[in-house]
């Protein structure tokens, strides 16, 4: 893509591609500029008829403030943390050892059990989350960090991943390290998961994002706000009075993104190479 | 000590059987080489006995134990892969280490960061680290240590995967096709370098390979395979000399040997391709038999006669100290090919007319299912045999 010349594109059409991919990008890119920049505008500012990125006043201190003290937003990105690192934590100490099983051992069921992680792809979460309601609360781990966790532990996403990561690899590794005394789990974790890296590190950040930006879940299993993940902490600017909080709102919005947007230009090479490394080897 | 014991070991693949009743004995120290061509099942066999694969049937002994349903650990068996299989993201001297730690450290002492407080930890972890240095100087590549596999050549992950199997002393050692990956020249320089690897380990060595010069040179024993059974086992010499098979004879031995179909006259002398033979193995008369002759055994004669063939030269082939001479023969499909030395050759072209003469003793007698006919036998035998093979 950086080098079309290479790929033996002729100039307009790599113009053509550049421009595409530029008005694209904007396109996904505005939404978030436009956050960014009313969160640093005073209230008078915001619904002005004309735009401008910068604000004639600056505004942010006090927006961020309030969107800080208002509402637990700490408490609550906090929450966020523990929830989302317990969940890829788990996440991948789940799926790693049975995308190995699926990838590379010999079973009876192998591949009904293969059919029925592909099936559970296909479902979304919210399908299930009347049962997991009922679940959750025979098991009284409603409104509790249990809650937020456990109903997201196996996922069917990271399974498929991994299995397809870890079908590349070739099995006189795997026998080697039988060789050389390695146990079945020793092999998942010494050999499999540090080969497989750049997929669980995409897989890592995807889990992240999706569960740190989740709502729908969360709304139904906790009511306690000390439990609370950051999407509903920017809930709390919508609802009172009237809707003309968009400064603090979006200062509480643009402090819950930042995060995902720093671990994820830290870790955008291994990202890419996650998701295409299976597929082109 | 550590001889293997192999017993009727089958193995199968849903409806496809890939080994059939093979048994083998090899000795404590020897170096036996498994040869055939791809499929044959040599590979297979070489898993069973590291325990990467369970047989359908049979039994493996390795030295007084019996190893069947023994994990591939506990075997004392180390094996060297044709991929090198090495771990790619650890340093050389981790993936020698790996094989030491797992034997000398306990589950406690290998936790990443609190093993190293374990008591004896650090004793145990400098011994191991001394052990890789020295495998790895024996091996030349002690200044390799630091580096990982992808930063090698193919010869130097070679090396590393040979001291990875070295460094823990098994009692047996494993090789599935090691040389294939490596350029021809590498090759003969690395046969060597195994050869006397084994000479100076002085462990039982299994090696399996489709290279009959890596296995002629480097062999105590060869095992001829076939389609998942063993032809014949015997030291490289008797293998081509004296092979019990048709199949063995036409396998060894390049350029391939001359297999001339023919029906037995009367005792003692049998024709085909217009000529005459004498063959000294008792088979009633009109009996369709084959004769193999390797392309050395010819010389040249004057004129035609018993044991001659005859035919036109359709192309000569300088090789330096020989000519490889290619002879139409009438009545047969595919040209005889003959090696002749040079100097003892007189001038020969193309389109000649050539007598190529054979010592009675050079010719190797098969009969019509594959087997060697040798003098010994005779006709009544031979029918028992083959009977004793069907059942």
């Amino acid at each position: 893509m950086s080098t079309p010349h290479s790929q033996g594109l002729s100039a307009p059409s790599a113009v053509m591609r550049h421009c595409v991919l530029l008005i694209t990008g904007a396109l996904i890119l505005v939404p978030f500029v436009w956050m960014v920049s009313l969160s640093i505008k005073p209230p008078g500012e915001i619904f002005r008829a004309s735009f401008s990125f910068w604000p004639q006043q600056f505004y942010g201190i006090e927006n961020y403030t309030r969107a800080l003290t208002e509402a637990p937003l700490p408490q609550y990105m906090l929450n966020g943390v523990f929830v989302c690192t317990m969940i890829v934590v788990l996440q991948i100490a789940v799926c790693a050892p049975a995308a190995y099983a699926l990838a590379k051992l010999d079973f009876p069921g192998k591949n009904l059990l293969f059919a029925m992680v592909l099936i559970a792809l296909i479902l979304p979460h919210e399908v299930l989350s009347l049962p997991l309601f009922i679940l959750g609360y025979q098991i009284g781990i409603l409104n509790t960090y249990a809650a937020l966790i456990l109903p997201f532990v196996v996922s069917p996403f990271g399974i498929f991943l991994f299995r397809q990561f870890f079908k590349t690899i070739p099995d006189d590794v795997i026998h080697a390290a039988r060789l050389d005394g390695l146990s079945e789990l020793a092999i998942v974790w010494r050999i499999m998961v540090p080969m497989a890296l750049p997929a669980i590190i995409a897989f890592a950040i995807f889990s992240v994002v999706s569960h740190w930006n989740s709502l729908f879940w969360p709304l139904i299993a906790v009511r306690d706000q000390s439990l609370m993940p950051p999407p509903l902490g920017i809930m709390a600017f919508k609802n009172e009075e009237a809707g003309n909080d968009y400064g603090p709102l979006m200062a509480a919005s643009t402090i819950v993104v930042a995060p995902l947007i720093i671990a994820f230009l830290s870790a955008q090479r291994w990202f890419v190479e996650g998701l295409t490394g299976g597929a082109v080897k | 000590m550590a001889e293997i014991s192999i017993r009727n070991v089958t193995k199968s693949f849903q409806a496809t059987s890939v080994l059939r009743e093979v048994s083998l004995n090899i000795a404590d120290g020897e170096f036996l080489t498994l040869l055939g061509p791809s499929g044959c099942g040599k590979s297979t066999l070489l898993r069973i006995l590291a325990g990467l694969e369970v047989q359908t049937g049979g039994s493996v002994a390795i030295g007084e134990r019996i190893v069947d349903g023994v994990r591939p650990k506990r075997r004392d068996v180390a094996m060297v892969f044709q991929s090198y299989a090495l771990y790619p993201h650890m340093t050389v001297a981790q993936n020698m280490a790996l094989p030491l730690r797992m034997r000398r450290l306990s589950s406690w002492q290998r936790l990443p960061l609190l093993g190293r407080f374990m008591p004896g930890t650090t004793a145990t972890t400098a011994e191991i680290e001394r052990d890789v240095t020295r495998t790895a100087k024996a091996l030349g590549i002690g200044h390799l240590l630091a580096r990982k596999p992808g930063q090698l050549s193919g010869g130097q992950r070679q090396r590393v995967a040979v001291g990875r199997a070295m460094v823990r002393e098994p009692a047996v050692f494993l090789m599935d096709e090691p040389l294939s990956n490596l350029d021809a020249k590498l090759r003969v320089q690395m046969r060597a370098e195994i050869k006397e690897l084994h000479n100076r380990l002085g462990v039982t060595f299994v090696y399996v390979t489709h290279d009959q010069a890596e296995a002629m040179t480097m062999s105590d024993r060869v095992a001829v395979m076939l389609d998942g059974e063993l032809l014949q086992v015997a030291p490289p010499q008797q293998i081509y000399a004296d092979p019990d098979d048709r199949r063995v004879a036409e396998f060894i031995g390049s350029p391939k040997i001359n297999m001339l179909e023919g029906k037995v006259l009367e005792a003692g002398l049998a024709n085909m391709a217009g000529a005459a033979f004498s063959v000294p193995v008792q088979v009633a008369s009109g009996t369709t038999i084959t004769i193999g002759i390797r392309p050395e055994a010819f010389h040249v004669v004057d004129s035609h006669g018993l044991n001659v063939l005859t035919g036109s030269v359709r192309m000569v082939e300088h090789m330096g100290s020989d000519l490889f001479v290619h002879l139409d023969v009438p009545g047969t499909d595919h040209p005889v090919i003959a090696r002749l030395l040079a100097e003892r050759a007189p001038q020969i072209v193309s389109g000649q007319t050539l007598h190529l003469g054979v010592k009675p003793e050079r010719l190797l007698l098969f009969s019509a299912d594959g087997r060697r006919l040798r003098p010994e036998d005779h006709a009544g035998a031979t029918v028992l045999r083959m009977k004793e093979h069907v059942q």
